[in-house]
């Protein structure tokens, strides 16, 4: 039973995520909204590996398509691929400094939104524009607060 | 490096599974197009996720509302009377001059345009994603919307249904990539096709030969030919033409007129010609109700 602890705490922050891609927001700030699932995704990745995996990732991936109205798959693909090297070398991330974090961080958001464009493309004709890559400076910042704040609901809540 | 513990397939396999997983779903998805009634349902499921995102905005409304003081109600009321009275005037003449061009299109023999019936719908919610114009209003298929389904605002064409799930829809703005209208140039006729850059502000005309009679100004209306969008509804005004020879097509910039960037309240639209109807629901909703023709 205990390995269950702290079950829905974990869900609600997937769905407070989920939320927050989805809030609308002054056209200004769209589109420096920054890349809230992926963020908290990669920190439960880190943090307890043995819980949330791939399945977590790619419901979660579909349930974004669905609300983001993308291509079915498209982004569950990308957050699959991105997951493969957290959960490979989450020892190595967790005792990173702040900055490494940041770093490693700002490149799997880039190469997240690299691998959704390509299938966008791919599938859709979508054009490249500079924009879509602000989001990426967004969440490096975005990812200390995630960080610290999902740190301190982890202990608080007692998930493990 | 394997922990000691670690039981059942290696990360490797694990990984190839959910993204072979993930591929089918795309490929099913994509080419053949068999997961509609799996989309459908999953927007159902997702939609309380889009009615929190909102709510902090409700909610905001709903103190803006109760703060509003009786003296700038009294200013808004005068105000819309005044402009209820004008559109009134409008109305008149406009059906005099409907039931005539009824009147003058029996005369030619060709068929009286039947009236369209309209709802007033809200945003939910917008997908940030830049390739994909997207928003999500909150009327389904209970009301009686259906994919294809025309969506205005008070200015002009906004986009049309693409997704319908029970109480929510999924509206594609005409600025998306993968979006087209067939528009005519009010001014002469001239039929052209506006396509979406991923620009919430700008639509380009495709195939615009470099000495066809476009004018920067030039009014937008849509042409009806595509039949997805009813005649003659304004869409967009020409704001920059680049006769430039060294391309095999004039490049013609339109500006949407309806406010994709921030739109709040749409009209769904059932044009005469579809055997759908619309559902309003059964309290009287007097903001919807007043809007059947």
């Amino acid at each position: 039973m205990w390995i269950k602890a702290g079950l829905i705490p974990l869900l609600l922050s997937y769905l407070a995520a989920l939320v927050l891609m989805v809030l609308p927001l002054p056209p200004l700030l769209e589109m420096w909204r920054p890349d809230w699932l992926t963020l908290v995704l990669i920190y439960w990745l880190i943090a307890i590996p043995h819980r949330v995996g791939f399945t977590t990732v790619l419901v979660l991936g579909l349930l974004t398509d669905i609300l983001m109205g993308s291509g079915f798959g498209i982004y569950a693909i990308a957050l699959v691929v991105i997951a493969y090297p957290v959960l490979r070398h989450f020892q190595r991330l967790r005792n990173q400094s702040m900055l490494q974090q940041i770093i490693v961080v700002g490149m799997l958001v880039l190469m997240k939104r690299a691998i959704v464009y390509e299938l966008e493309h791919a599938l859709n004709g979508a054009v490249f524009n500079i924009t879509y890559l602000y989001p990426v400076l967004t969440s490096m910042i975005a990812w200390y607060w995630v960080y610290l704040l999902l740190r301190k609901y982890r202990h608080r809540y007692a998930i493990r | 490096m394997k922990s000691l513990f670690e039981r059942g397939p290696s990360l490797r396999t694990r990984f190839l599974i959910a993204l072979s997983c993930a591929g089918l779903l795309l490929f099913l998805d994509h080419r053949l197009n068999t997961m509609q009634p799996v989309r459908s349902f999953l927007n159902t499921v997702v939609a309380p996720i889009q009615y929190l995102a909102v709510l902090p905005q409700q909610i905001s409304d709903r103190v803006d509302y109760i703060l509003t003081t009786r003296t700038e109600l009294r200013i808004d009321n005068a105000r819309l009377q005044n402009e209820l009275l004008e559109l009134e005037m409008a109305v008149q003449r406009l059906n005099f001059i409907e039931s005539e061009n009824d009147r003058l299109r029996q005369l030619l023999g060709s068929d009286v345009r039947g009236s369209s019936r309209r709802m007033v719908t809200e945003v939910v919610a917008v997908a940030s994603d830049p390739f994909s114009h997207q928003v999500v209003i909150n009327k389904g298929s209970t009301h009686g919307a259906y994919v294809g389904q025309p969506v205005l605002d008070n200015r002009g064409i906004v986009g049309q249904l693409v997704s319908v799930g029970r109480n929510t829809a999924r509206v594609l703005l005409i600025s998306d990539q993968s979006h087209a209208i067939s528009l005519r140039v009010q001014r002469n006729d001239i039929r052209v096709l506006a396509q979406g850059t991923g620009d919430l502000q700008k639509l380009a005309l495709l195939y615009i030969a470099h000495s066809t009679d476009i004018e920067i100004g030039d009014v937008l209306l849509s042409s009806g030919l595509d039949e997805v969008f009813p005649e003659g509804y304004p869409v967009a005004e020409v704001i920059a033409i680049d006769r430039n020879e060294q391309y095999q097509y004039a490049r013609v910039s339109v500006r949407p007129y309806a406010q994709l960037d921030r739109v709040r309240s749409l009209l769904l639209l059932w044009p005469g010609n579809v055997d759908e109807q619309p559902v309003f629901e059964q309290q009287s909703d007097s903001e919807e109700a007043n809007n059947v023709d």
